[in-house]
């Protein structure tokens, strides 16, 4: 472990009812919930808060970005479970922050999120650095408040927390006027959270979970769609009793993977638009779907009209919303999927009698892998995932940015293990691969972080590497480097007749000195055959790396389901 | 379909914004929304009317609905025995030697003359949906300078309960 990774600990926690500022509440809130870290970027509207942070030594990661603070964040929520906590300045530090919070509700990350505000006195006057960051973010936080009254501090910051990491998590706002943050009142933290309004459903109805017990019985072909909702509910364990109990092969959505062990017998892999062919013909054929924690997005289902259309569908949720939304439910299970995973293990229904089902599911594995051609002296994308999971035996936290990279390691990289895979699905964030591993390193301290990104993604959220040199944090950044925006190139090759607008690079910066900058260890990679040396040397070295792997340009991610197709309707499966 | 929706909200400041704008991003048709105090100041009933294509679509809206913090509670009333109203004002098109009919045709309707200019009068009517599109055709032929109308109000007829009754979360129910 890094020693600048160590818990913070040794600050002072004032007793309760004691009189304080707003910002000193704050802080005495955030060490009751336990926060160890908070990402953030300072400025004049959260200044009060700041020299609380100062004072108090709670550890506080300075960005370079408010996007990258809020991407760290999104990191560490993901990887550790705990909600991700960022504090940002008003006006132009919380627009900066507004991708990250929409790409944490997406994806349902919990999270806490502290904008300055301009003080109360000036609020709707289009004040200096004044934006209507409640109105602004409404749509994509699951709750937001503003703080009106020092008073209502410590009640809003508990029901905060217990809104992001409640029900379906996600982020939550707190907009801070800078006189509330200097105002005094009494800090009250020991009171129940009284939100008649919230109450999610934690525990299934019984008589759906007889249905559901009861359709496996009756179906020949039952497959399970693991989604986040899996690893959210910290319900991997469950999941894997139960598919073992009842034999049930499993099929992971972009989100899902590590839910369920990749390398499992009944792992099909990961469905959707490049999944694999096993997974997507499992969807196509099967006669009982249960859906576990994912939402039916249309980068999993394709084109609707297709979808899995000789199945009765069952769908677990701990979001009532999402059951029904897209796709017509027959045996609709509102709850956690780990309460709904233990009730069906406990039921010990029959499993299923489906030999021949699993004949197939394996006949299509076999005679249809995920494939690509090996071509002589240039370094293949997909080899460089197969060796970073050889190397790392599939025990790293893998993050990526968006794009073909982002695929490629989805596909070739086999999860094993859960909450070890960071990646931005619902919004799909270019940018947040980088900054994500870097909030991933700080939930993981001791685990090997590898940042699989793209050289575009790369550069948008680049200037983080200052993080790394300031504290020497281990994460190994991977570039796929392509020298284009290669899956805008893919569509542009594959739909719009190779007319490359603005995707290709003709020139690059050098990224190795870009990493030299920041004094970090850069390499630059060519040649396949020096891949594997390289990348264990770089697994192996204590600090920050950087590796630009320059890999075949025109590589594309097969298979596909083209948009408008079905699952059946798959291209560049392995012929 | 038309579905006549209540929700029982908080009332803090911003939470139409919050039903208007959550309506508006799920695309979902709305036709109208009051709102106001009930007899409890810190809560506030909400009327929809939402226009709908099917059963999902209607499960969707009151989902979405719950979904919110801010929500307490939603139901839909439109199959329940309920007590619906809407205001109209309407400015019609005039001349005195029209005031007496105008003034006739609005009395089945306990319509009420409010204003009377020198070309025109408005009338102000309450009731429900139907009985105000009933007024506002027979004014019509006179010509409507002005129109503005509240959406209807609503809840259950003779219900002894609040709508904001138990909270569910009590260990005792
Ligand atoms: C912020 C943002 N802007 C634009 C896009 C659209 N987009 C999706 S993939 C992609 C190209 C990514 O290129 P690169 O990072 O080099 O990864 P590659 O696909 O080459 O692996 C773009 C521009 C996006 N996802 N996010």
């Amino acid at each position: 472990m890094s020693p600048k990774l160590k818990k913070a600990d040794g600050r002072e926690l004032k007793t309760e009812n004691q009189e304080m500022t707003g910002s000193s509440m704050l802080i005495q809130a955030l060490a009751r919930e336990k926060v160890d870290v908070i990402f953030g970027y300072p400025g004049g509207a959260i200044l009060p808060t700041y020299d609380e942070i100062y004072r108090t030594g709670i550890r506080h990661i300075l960005a370079r970005h408010e996007q990258g603070a809020i991407h760290a964040a999104e990191g560490y929520a993901r990887v550790s479970g705990k909600p991700g906590v960022c504090v940002v300045t008003s006006g132009p530090g919380a627009t900066n922050v507004v991708t990250g919070i929409a790409d944490a509700m997406i994806d349902s990350l919990p999270m806490v999120v502290i904008t300055g505000q301009v003080a109360t006195s000036v609020i709707g006057t289009d004040a200096f650095q004044e934006a209507d960051v409640v109105g602004v973010t409404m749509p994509i936080t699951k709750h937001n408040f503003q703080v009106r009254d020092v008073e209502e501090l410590p009640r809003i910051i508990k029901e905060a927390f217990h809104i992001a990491t409640t029900g379906r998590p996600g982020p939550v706002l707190i907009d801070l006027p800078k006189d509330v943050s200097t105002a005094s009142g009494f800090f009250n933290y020991d009171q129940d959270v009284d939100l008649p309004g919230y109450q999610p459903t934690v525990t299934p109805n019984k008589h759906q979970i007889k249905k559901l017990v009861e359709a496996v019985t009756k179906a020949d072909k039952p497959v399970i769609l693991a989604g986040a909702g899996v690893l959210h509910s910290g319900a991997a364990k469950e999941l894997l009793d139960y598919v073992e109990q009842q034999k049930i092969p499993v099929s992971s959505t972009l989100l899902g993977l590590g839910a369920f062990p990749g390398n499992h017998e009944l792992s099909l892999g990961m469905a959707g638009m490049h999944g694999t062919y096993t997974s997507n013909m499992a969807l196509h054929e099967t006669d009982l779907l249960i859906s576990i924690g994912a939402r039916f997005d249309d980068r999993v289902t394709g084109n609707l009209k297709h979808f899995a259309p000789r199945a009765k569908i069952a769908h677990i949720d701990i979001d009532p919303a999402e059951i029904g939304k897209n796709i017509e439910t027959s045996i609709p299970v509102v709850g956690d999927a780990k309460e709904a995973l233990r009730m069906l293990f406990e039921a010990k229904g029959t499993p299923c009698d489906c030999t021949q089902w699993k004949e197939q599911l394996n006949e299509w594995k076999q005679e249809n892998p995920l494939w690509y051609k090996e071509e002589g002296n240039s370094l293949k994308p997909q080899r460089l995932i197969e060796m970073i999971y050889e190397e790392t035996k599939g025990e790293a936290v893998v993050t990526t940015d968006v794009g073909q990279h982002q695929m490629w390691a989805a596909q070739y990289y086999k999860f094993d293990k859960p909450n070890c895979w960071v990646t931005s699905g619902g919004l799909g964030t270019m940018g947040f691969g980088f900054p994500s591993a870097i909030g991933a390193q700080f939930a993981e301290p001791d685990k090997q972080v590898v940042a699989v990104l793209g050289d575009a993604g790369f550069q948008m959220t680049a200037q983080e590497m200052s993080i790394l040199q300031e504290l020497n944090l281990p994460v190994k950044i991977i570039l796929v480097n392509n020298a284009s925006l290669g899956m805008v190139r893919q569509w542009q090759q594959l739909f719009y007749e190779e007319r490359y607008s603005n995707s290709l690079f003709p020139i690059q910066p050098d990224f190795v000195k870009m990493a030299e900058a920041y004094n970090i260890k850069g390499w630059k990679i060519e040649d396949p055959n020096e891949m594997q040396g390289a990348l264990k040397e770089a697994l192996n070295y204590e600090g920050p790396v950087l590796m630009d792997c320059r890999v075949h340009k025109d590589e594309n991610v097969y298979p596909m389901i083209a948009p408008g197709k079905g699952h059946h309707e798959m291209e560049g499966v392995k012929p | 379909m038309k579905r006549t929706i209540i929700a029982t909200v908080n009332n803090t400041s911003g939470v139409m914004n919050r039903i208007t704008g959550l309506f508006a991003r799920r695309h979902f048709n709305i036709e109208s929304i009051t709102v106001g105090m009930t007899e409890n100041p810190s809560v506030s009933r909400m009327t929809f009317v939402v226009n709908v294509d099917d059963q999902r679509g209607l499960d969707q809206v009151i989902k979405q609905l719950n979904k919110q913090v801010d929500v307490l509670k939603v139901r839909d009333i439109t199959d329940d025995a309920i007590v619906a109203r809407e205001l109209a004002l309407i400015k019609v098109v005039a001349a005195p030697q029209h005031r007496g009919e105008i003034s006739a045709l609005a009395e089945p309707f306990r319509a009420s003359i409010v204003d009377v200019g020198r070309e025109s009068v408005t009338l102000q009517v309450t009731g429900d949906q139907q009985k105000v599109e009933a007024l506002i055709d027979l004014l019509k032929p006179y010509g409507i300078k002005e129109l503005a109308r509240t959406g209807i109000t609503a809840f259950k007829r003779g219900t002894k309960k609040s709508v904001f009754e138990s909270p569910k979360y009590s260990i005792i129910n």
